[in-house]
């Protein structure tokens, strides 16, 4: 078996365990349905971080056994989730690793490439907010899209090993797609968590926290993390496009040409843009701004699939 | 925030705006009084003053960014015309009645519309309109000592108290060392010491909006006296930058012709390589243009590779490589027994194998004159679908022509497309059948046209370049407003400005040290450290516990901006939360 078949059957698998993953957090969300938690008054952080380690938590309602009970069949799942998630994301880095070795060069060549290294970088932030600050709220979010992407990428970017056509053969390349999937990420993240502060803010709203949102740290909390999200992408973003406008420089002597890619960066961009001053602004802050960050996401990704399967431009030359 | 006219009243002053919300919104101080109320009508001063408000207010400028989004989109999903212009024509065909309704507003070629002109132009007054004043307060803020110890430390977000045996004044001393040294701007007042620091927080924001402006003016200087021209060179021959040398140009208002570097060079090689194993079958490999290139007349010419991200720089001009294709070399003898024409005649290719379609004018031809029309197949194969290429390299080069003739014409100077024939007043040549004479050729072969009309050889093949010359005036500009855009952006998103006060008085024969801490932006982590540190540097700590300050929350202080309470998760954003 060479390094190629190594990635393909190591992406696929990583695939399954994450949808086994994200199979066990929605059980763990199901679990918690109905359990009506007491607003605690530890911070969730650090009764989170109870949770990674040994034994028991303790939960208000420790005293009834059936709740108890309850309450530690969600901190099960929730834990095999965590578990398939870190089984899920070493067997997608060797997939990503290998395929840079097949390819001889770093796997971030086509659609295929892009969207499952962007996908680890998103396990990753994950996984460090699990393993270092014990938060796994966004366990659910995080392996169902990450099923969905690595699915979409081996069934319907999936293209072979091969090397770079020579427009890509730049060192600008490298800094542009590094930043490209690192921001993707952090915005993909940050997407996550502002579905999650929606759907918070409204139980708040409404009094009803209950279940598996009672878990969750307050809309606050989540707005906060969402924010942080952003805040690291968008700088990196801009850097993403001034690095493409550099090369396209060299490339193809004018940094902006309107190219479909270029104008969807740009409304990338001023969506995030419109986010971050949102945030700031009576009447807009909160649900507005949250809203506004996923319509974001929307077309980063649109940017992404829509363009390069729908339209024809100058970033359409690697297939797929 | 601040720039939310709709609440005017619940700004108090000016230093408000300084303290913006973590991102930096821009913002303008109130410029005047709110709005007159009333039936009166306003008086045009009054009315500019409100248009210019409302302009300048964050609500207008976050309207104005979501319809730049939206106008944006069109001419990401259209074809349009400056870059597609052949597409554009097809989608209006196909579509006829949409089509026109689309050209009629611009939606073709969204980026030089006049509403989005005017949707990005408005932004920018409205980004002017808040930096001036904001600078303004900022370097009035920069100037200031930091704000006034407040009287309670222990409501602050993070406090903490120590007892020290050495004078009030020894303890202020050794806090104005010690917060000095952490790089805060520190004030010592009778018996209390005020630091704030990340003044670079708003610093970056003004650089940030402000590099946008700095932009803006480089890519119009660009746009204005830049050029842009394209050249089709074939492998052999050479080129010379005069504007008559150009196949086409774009140009700004401000472009002189004469200002053309005076360089010259030949295309000597062009190697193009093609993936020709299974996987991206026909993908381009490698393109590497060989060329002597001369700066000026009577400059020693040097070799130089050219290659797809290696542009070559000139005298300010950049030359790029941007596409290349194939140029079949063909003789033609008229019926004269003559050689009507000889040479190589680029023909432009029509897909990714490289099918390349052009004309072949032999006009010098007597009796009658000749041209030919046709396609070039570098890979040839000819099957149901007809003759056409498989693979973009020239494994099986063939020319496949018909044949016109006409009268001999006056050469009326008209310019004509070189890659078409105009079949006006021209006959095409019949075979026998009365089907279209068609002509297929292989490198050396020579094909007689019927009726004794002359013969046509195909000689072999070159390759030809397009090179893209241009000029870019600004670009050191625009660059390094970008660069500060960033570099801004990153300041004004993760410069986490602090306030620190201590105070120190006698009591029971000691001294008494408090020491209280505020976030002003974004700055979760490390407030409650860094106070615990402080008072424990200055003294014994003894009080734990009143490390977290349960505080009613504002106005307690002497400073205009009320310290906040930290939020429930302890994030006390100053996201201007207070203000609205």
């Amino acid at each position: 078996m060479d390094f190629a078949e190594v990635s393909n059957t190591a992406m696929v698998m990583a695939a399954v365990v994450y949808l086994f993953a994200a199979i066990a957090h929605a059980g763990e969300w199901s679990a918690a349905q109905g359990l009506d938690q007491r607003e605690r008054r530890t911070s969730p952080a650090r009764e989170l971080v109870g949770a990674g380690g040994p034994g028991v938590v303790e939960h208000p309602d420790a005293a009834d056994p059936k709740v108890e009970r309850a309450w530690l069949r969600v901190e099960k799942l929730g834990r095999s989730g965590v578990a398939l998630t870190v089984v899920a994301f070493a067997v997608h880095a060797v997939a990503v690793v290998t395929r840079g070795l097949a390819a001889d060069r770093f796997p971030w060549g086509n659609m295929y490439e892009f969207v499952s290294t962007s996908l680890l970088f998103v396990v990753a932030v994950h996984l460090v907010l699990v393993l270092r600050a014990g938060q796994r709220w966004l366990g659910l979010l995080t392996t169902m899209l990450a099923t969905v992407g690595l699915g979409l990428a081996v069934t319907v970017f999936y293209v072979d090993v091969a090397p770079l056509v020579p427009s890509l053969h730049s060192t600008w390349f490298l800094f542009h797609i590094v930043a490209a999937a690192v921001s993707g990420a952090a915005f993909n993240v940050g997407a996550l968590a502002s579905i999650l502060y929606l759907v918070k803010a409204r139980a708040e709203r409404r009094g009803e926290v209950r279940g598996y949102l009672a878990r969750l740290p307050s809309a606050k909390a989540i707005d906060l993390l969402a924010y942080r999200a952003h805040a690291f992408a968008f700088p990196l973003w801009t850097f993403t496009i001034a690095a493409g406008a550099i090369w396209a420089q060299y490339a193809w002597g004018r940094f902006w040409g309107w190219d479909p890619k270029e104008t969807m960066s740009l409304v990338t961009w001023v969506l995030y843009a419109v986010y971050l001053h949102a945030r700031a602004t009576a009447g807009w802050r909160g649900t507005g701004a949250a809203v506004i960050a996923l319509v974001g996401v929307v077309a980063y990704w649109f940017n992404f699939i829509g363009i390069n399967l729908l339209v024809s431009g100058l970033h359409s030359y690697a297939g797929i | 925030m601040s720039r939310d006219t709709a609440a005017p009243v619940d700004r108090t002053d000016t230093t408000d705006a300084v303290e913006a919300d973590a991102v930096g919104g821009i913002s303008a101080p109130q410029q005047g009084d709110p709005a007159p109320t009333g039936a009166r009508a306003l008086r045009p001063v009054e009315w500019l003053r409100w248009l210019w408000t409302n302009l300048t207010s964050m609500r207008t400028a976050l309207a104005l960014l979501l319809l730049l989004a939206i106008a944006a989109v069109p001419g990401a999903l259209l074809p349009q015309r400056p870059t597609q212009p052949f597409e554009v024509s097809s989608w209006i065909e196909q579509n006829p009645t949409l089509g026109r309704f689309y050209d009629s507003i611009g939606f073709f070629d969204v980026y030089s519309a006049p509403w989005f002109a005017a949707i990005y132009l408005l932004l920018f007054i409205s980004l002017i309109g808040c930096i001036v004043p904001r600078t303004r307060v900022y370097l009035r803020a920069l100037r200031a000592r930091p704000p006034r110890t407040p009287r309670n430390l222990g409501r602050l977000p993070a406090a903490a108290t120590a007892t020290a045996d050495e004078a009030v004044a020894d303890v202020l001393e050794r806090a104005r060392v010690e917060l000095r040294r952490q790089r805060f701007r520190v004030d010592v007042r009778e018996d209390s010491v005020a630091a704030e620091r990340g003044y670079l927080r708003e610093a970056g924001n003004l650089v940030f909006h402000l590099s946008l402006v700095v932009l803006l003016v480089g890519l119009a200087w660009g746009a204005l006296a830049g050029y842009r021209a394209n050249v089709v060179v074939p492998v052999g021959q050479g080129f010379a930058n005069t504007i008559t040398s150009y196949d086409d140009i774009t140009s700004g208002g401000r472009f002189d012709p004469e200002s053309l570097a005076p360089f010259a060079l030949t295309v000597d090689r062009f190697t193009a390589e093609f993936e020709t194993g299974p996987v991206q079958q026909g993908a381009a490999r490698v393109f590497e243009a060989d060329l002597t290139v001369t700066e000026e007349p009577g400059a020693a010419p040097y070799p130089f590779r050219l290659e797809v991200n290696k542009p070559l720089a000139v005298g300010g001009t950049d030359v790029h490589l941007i596409q290349h294709g194939y140029a079949p070399r063909v003789t033609v003898t008229d019926g004269d027994g003559n050689t009507s024409f000889s040479g190589v005649v680029p023909f432009l290719p029509q897909d990714g194998n490289f099918t390349s379609a052009g004309a072949i004018k032999a006009w010098d031809s007597r009796p009658e004159q000749l041209a030919f029309q046709g396609f070039f197949l570098p890979t040839a194969v000819v099957d149901e679908q007809g003759p056409r290429s498989v693979f973009p390299d020239a494994f099986e080069p063939q020319l496949f022509l018909n044949a016109w003739y006409g009268p001999p014409r006056e050469e009326n100077g008209v310019p004509e497309n070189v890659y078409s024939l105009d079949v006006t007043g021209l006959t095409q040549i019949t075979s026998a059948d009365g089907d279209p004479f068609r002509i297929r050729l292989e490198p050396g072969q020579t094909v007689e046209l019927p009726d004794g009309r002359g013969s046509i050889t195909m000689d072999g093949w070159e390759r030809w370049v397009k090179l893209q010359i241009s000029r870019t005036p600004g670009l050191g500009l625009t660059l390094g407003a970008v660069v500060a855009a960033v570099t801004g952006l990153c300041l004004s998103l993760f410069v986490r400005p602090r306030r620190i006060w201590v105070r120190a008085r006698r009591e029971d024969g000691r001294t008494l040290v408090e020491v209280g801490g505020l976030d002003r932006a974004d700055a979760r982590t490390g407030l409650d450290e860094q106070v615990d540190e402080l008072a424990g540097t200055l003294g014994t700590r003894e009080d734990e516990a009143s490390r977290q300050a349960q505080g009613a929350g504002r106005g307690t202080t002497g400073d205009e901006s009320s310290p906040r309470r930290a939020e429930e998760h302890d994030g006390g954003r100053d996201d201007g939360g207070e203000r609205d």
